[in-house]
C-alpha cells in the first residue's frame, strides 16, 4: 500500500464526495469529512518522510511509462505543500461541525462536505501531480467547489461574491490552460519532467515565452496578486467562515507552488529570472501588493474583509520572496507559505467563532468584546502580532529570511520596505485591539459566551502552532530550505 | 405542451430513438466518434425532451430526483473503484492491464466500466441541472 | 505559409478576444457567461486546430499509411468540454440565486443595491 501513496492522496477525499452525496444527511457527511482530512494528514505525513533527503516518488497512473501516461511526481517540494493542505484541513474539518450548523441552512449541509472532499482532493491533486493538463483538471475541480462553497454564505452577497469569483477565476485557469497548450505544441509533451527536458531546445521561441505570459497571468489571478486580486475581499468576507478559514489558508498558496513549478523546474530559472525581467516585474507587483493592500485594509469595517486585504498584502511577501530569485528569497517565500496559512487559518477559525455568536463580525458590533470572548480575543491578538513580524511568532521568522535575502542582494530598500509594511500591519491589528478591549461592552455583547469548545480547541492549536514554530523553526525552515533546494536544482 | 397532438406524436416517436442512439454512441466509443460523456447527455436530452412536452411532474414520475442524485454519485463511485481494482488486483490506480489475463482484453473492460460510469454520472448530472432549474417557482409565468 | 493559411489561429484569437470583451463590457450577468463560454471555446481551437497533420488519416494503425493525425489534442479539449460545461452551469445557477435575491441580474444595479444597504 505505501508504493500507492501519491494517488492515495487524491483518491481518499475524492471517493469521499460521491459517498458523502449518497449519505444524505450532514453528521454522517461530517464525520467522513473528518475522516477523510485525518487520513490525508497521515499519507502527506508518510509522503514527506519518504521524500526527505531528497528522495523522489514516481507513480506512473494506469501503469502507463511516464512521458506517455500522467505521472504523480512526488519531491520535497510537493510533500511540503500536500502536508501544509493536509494540516490546514485537519484542523478547519473537526471545527465545522458547528460553524456550518449555524451558517448553512440544513438540508444543505451534506452538499456543503461533498464540495468540501472535492475542494481537498483538488487542492491535494494539484500538489502530486507531475502532468501539466492534470494540473489543469486538479485546479479546476478546486475551484469550482470553491465557488459553490463561497457561495453558500448567508449574506446575499456571498452569491455575487462567488460569481465574481468565478467569472475572474476561469478567465485564470483558461489562460493557464492556453499557456499549457502552446507549451504542448512546441515540447510535443504535457509531463512536466519531460518538457522540462525538451525545453531548452525551443525557448528563445515566441510561442514558448507566450506560454510564460499566459501562465504567468493565468496563476497570478488564482494567486490574487496584486492587481489581479479583486476577487479576495469580496469571497473572504461573505464565504462562510470554515471555507474562508479553509482557502485562505490552502488555495492561494497552491498557486504559488504551481508558478514556482513552471517557473524553476519547467522554464528553468535562468530563463525566467535572468533573460526575462520577471523578478522585477513581481517585486512591482509585490510592493505594491504589500503597501496598498495593507493600507485598504486599516479602512474597513468588517473584521474578515480587513483580515482579506491583510491576505493580499500577505501574498505580497510571498512573491516579495520569490521575485528575489535566489535560495534564500525562495526559502522566505515558501517558509511565508506555511507560516501565513498557519496564522491566517487560526485567524479566520477565531472571527469565525465570534460570527457563531454575534452574526457578521463588524467592528461597530464587537466593542468590548476582549471581556466577553476571552480566549478568542487573545487568539486574535498572538495571530495579529504574527502578522505583524514580532519575535516568537512565525510571522517574524518568514520577515527575517525576507530581509536576509535582501540584504544578500544588497536592495537595503527591499528590507526597509518589509519593515515599514509591517508598521501598517500594526495600525489594523491595533484596530482590533482597541475595539476590543477599550470599548465598553454594550448589553448584547456582554452577553456574548465563550465559541464553544469544537471550533476553540482547532483555532487555538493553529495559533499555538504559530507560536511553537515562531521559536523552534526546525522543521519550516528546513521543509521550506529542502524545497528551494530541490526547485533550485532543477534551475538551468 | 401536451396539447399539441403533433408534438405529443413526434415526441412519442423520437424519445424511444434518441435513448437508443445514446445506447448506440455509448457503445461504439472505442471505434468512433462517442463515449460517455456524449451519451449521457443525448440521453438526459431524451428524458428532458419528454419533460418539456408532457411536463416536470410526468418527467419525475420517470426519473425522480433521489435517483438523479443517486446517479450523479454512483457513476463517479464506479469509475474511482475500477481504478481502486486495479490496485487490489496488483497494479497501480487505473491500471486496466491487470483486469484480465489478456491485456488488451483487460483495457476493453477498464474502458468499458469507467465509460458505464461516466454515462450514468453525466445524465444524472444534466438531469439533475434542468430539474433545479426548472422546478424553480417563476414569478410572470400564470400556469402556461 | 502564409497569412492566410493561419485562419486557424485567426479564428483563435478573434473569439478569444471577442470572449474576454464581452466578459468586460456587458454588465448582464448572463452576457458575461456567454462571453467566458466564446472565450473558452477559442481555447479548444487552439489544441485542437494544430492537432490536424496535413496529410493525416485518423489515428487507427494501418499499413498503408505513415501519417497519423494526433488524438490526445482531442482528448483534452473533451476533458476541458466538460469543464467549460460545469462552469457555465455553476455560473447559471449562481444567477438564479442572485436574480431570487436582489431582483435584478444587472451588474450594476446589484451594486447599488448594495451600496444602498451598506449606507
Amino acid at each position: 500500500m505505501t508504493s500507492h501513496l501519491p494517488i492515495l492522496q487524491v483518491v481518499v477525499p475524492l471517493i469521499a464526495a460521491p459517498l458523502m452525496v449518497l449519505l444524505r444527511h450532514g453528521g454522517a457527511a461530517w464525520l467522513l469529512a473528518v475522516g477523510v482530512s485525518w487520513t490525508s494528514l497521515v499519507v502527506a505525513l508518510a509522503l514527506l518522510a519518504e521524500v526527505s533527503g531528497g528522495g523522489l516518488i514516481s507513480y506512473a497512473l494506469g501503469n502507463w511509462p511516464p512521458p506517455w501516461g500522467i505521472e504523480y511526481r512526488v519531491d520535497a517540494v510537493n510533500a511540503y505543500l500536500a502536508l501544509i493542505v493536509s494540516v490546514i484541513a485537519a484542523v478547519v474539518a473537526v471545527y465545522m461541525r458547528r460553524s456550518v450548523e449555524a451558517e448553512v441552512p440544513r438540508e444543505r449541509h451534506y452538499l456543503f462536505y461533498t464540495m468540501y472532499a472535492l475542494c481537498l482532493a483538488g487542492l491535494l491533486g494539484i500538489s502530486v501531480t507531475g502532468d501539466a493538463f492534470n494540473l489543469f483538471v486538479f485546479l479546476e475541480i478546486s475551484s469550482l467547489s470553491t465557488y459553490v462553497l463561497i457561495a453558500l454564505g448567508r449574506d446575499r452577497r456571498a452569491l455575487m461574491a462567488g460569481y465574481q469569483y468565478l467569472i475572474m477565476g476561469t478567465i485564470g485557469a483558461t489562460f493557464f490552460v492556453i499557456g499549457v497548450g502552446l507549451l504542448y505544441l512546441e515540447t510535443g509533451t504535457l509531463n512536466l519532467a519531460d518538457m522540462a527536458a525538451r525545453l531548452p531546445r525551443v525557448t528563445d521561441t515566441r510561442p514558448v515565452l507566450a506560454a510564460l505570459a499566459f501562465i504567468t497571468v493565468g496563476i497570478s489571478l488564482k494567486l490574487a496578486l496584486f492587481p489581479l486580486h479583486l476577487w479576495l475581499p469580496n469571497a473572504y468576507a461573505y464565504a462562510p467562515s470554515a471555507v474562508t478559514a479553509f482557502l485562505a489558508a490552502t488555495a492561494t498558496k497552491v498557486s504559488v507552488y504551481v508558478l514556482l513549478r513552471f517557473y524553476y523546474s519547467v522554464f528553468g530559472g535562468s530563463t525566467v529570472f535572468e533573460a526575462l525581467p520577471m523578478a522585477e516585474i513581481l517585486l512591482v507587483f509585490s510592493l505594491a501588493a504589500m503597501f496598498i493592500a495593507s493600507t485598504v485594509a486599516v479602512f474597513q469595517n468588517d473584521v474578515k474583509r480587513m483580515f482579506a486585504y491583510s491576505s493580499v498584502a500577505q501574498i505580497g511577501y510571498i512573491t516579495l520572496g520569490v521575485s528575489l530569485a535566489s535560495a534564500t528569497g525562495l526559502t522566505a517565500g515558501l517558509v511565508h507559505v506555511f507560516n501565513h496559512a498557519l496564522t491566517k487559518g487560526a485567524l479566520f477559525l477565531l472571527l469565525g467563532g465570534i460570527a457563531l455568536r454575534i452574526g457578521a463580525v463588524r467592528f461597530e458590533a464587537i466593542g468590548g468584546i476582549g471581556r466577553a470572548m476571552p480566549f478568542t480575543s487573545f487568539g486574535i491578538v498572538l495571530g495579529g502580532l504574527s502578522l505583524i513580524g514580532v519575535p516568537a511568532t512565525v510571522g517574524f521568522v518568514s520577515k527575517w529570511y525576507l530581509v536576509l535575502a535582501a540584504l544578500e542582494r544588497g536592495a537595503w530598500w527591499i528590507a526597509f520596505a518589509v519593515v515599514t509594511s509591517s508598521l501598517l500591519a500594526v495600525v489594523y491589528v491595533w484596530r482590533f485591539v482597541e475595539v476590543a478591549y477599550f470599548r465598553e461592552p454594550d448589553a448584547r455583547v456582554s452577553a456574548l459566551r465563550e465559541a464553544p469548545a469544537s471550533m476553540l480547541v482547532p483555532a487555538w492549536l493553529l495559533i499555538a502552532a504559530c507560536v511553537y514554530f515562531g521559536l523552534d523553526t526546525g522543521i519550516t525552515v528546513g521543509g521550506a530550505g529542502a524545497a528551494a533546494m530541490e526547485l533550485l536544482r532543477g534551475a538551468r | 405542451m401536451r396539447d399539441y397532438l403533433v408534438l405529443r406524436v413526434i415526441a412519442k416517436l423520437m424519445i424511444a430513438f434518441m435513448l437508443v442512439f445514446a445506447l448506440y454512441v455509448q457503445f461504439h466509443g472505442d471505434f468512433g466518434p462517442g463515449g460517455g460523456f456524449q451519451a449521457g447527455v443525448i440521453a438526459a436530452a431524451a428524458i428532458i425532451f419528454y419533460a418539456i412536452i408532457y411536463g416536470l411532474p410526468a418527467a419525475r414520475t420517470v426519473v425522480p430526483d433521489w435517483l438523479a442524485e443517486t446517479m450523479v454519485a454512483a457513476g463517479v463511485l464506479l469509475y474511482a473503484s475500477v481504478g481502486v481494482a486495479g490496485i487490489l488486483l496488483g497494479g497501480n490506480y487505473l491500471d486496466y492491464f491487470v483486469l484480465h489475463a489478456d491485456p488488451v482484453e483487460g483495457q476493453h473492460r477498464g474502458i468499458f466500466w469507467v465509460e458505464v460510469g461516466v454515462f450514468i454520472t453525466v445524465a444524472g448530472v444534466m438531469l439533475k441541472i434542468f430539474y433545479l432549474f426548472a422546478g424553480r417557482p417563476g414569478e410572470e409565468e400564470e400556469g402556461k | 505559409m502564409n497569412i492566410a493559411s493561419h485562419y486557424s489561429y485567426w479564428a483563435t484569437i478573434f473569439l478569444a478576444i471577442g470572449g474576454l470583451y464581452i466578459v468586460i463590457a456587458r454588465g448582464n450577468l448572463v452576457k458575461k457567461l456567454i462571453g467566458l463560454a466564446i472565450f473558452q471555446t477559442s481555447v479548444y481551437l487552439l489544441y485542437i486546430a494544430p492537432g490536424k497533420l496535413i496529410g493525416g488519416t485518423a489515428p487507427i494503425v494501418a499499413e498503408q499509411f505513415q501519417v497519423y493525425s494526433n488524438p490526445l489534442p482531442h482528448v483534452l479539449i473533451l476533458t476541458a468540454i466538460v469543464v467549460g460545461v460545469a462552469t457555465l452551469a455553476l455560473g447559471l445557477a449562481l444567477v438564479v440565486r442572485i436574480r431570487e435575491a436582489y431582483g435584478s441580474i444587472e451588474e450594476d444595479e446589484i451594486l447599488t443595491q448594495d451600496r444602498d444597504r451598506a449606507n
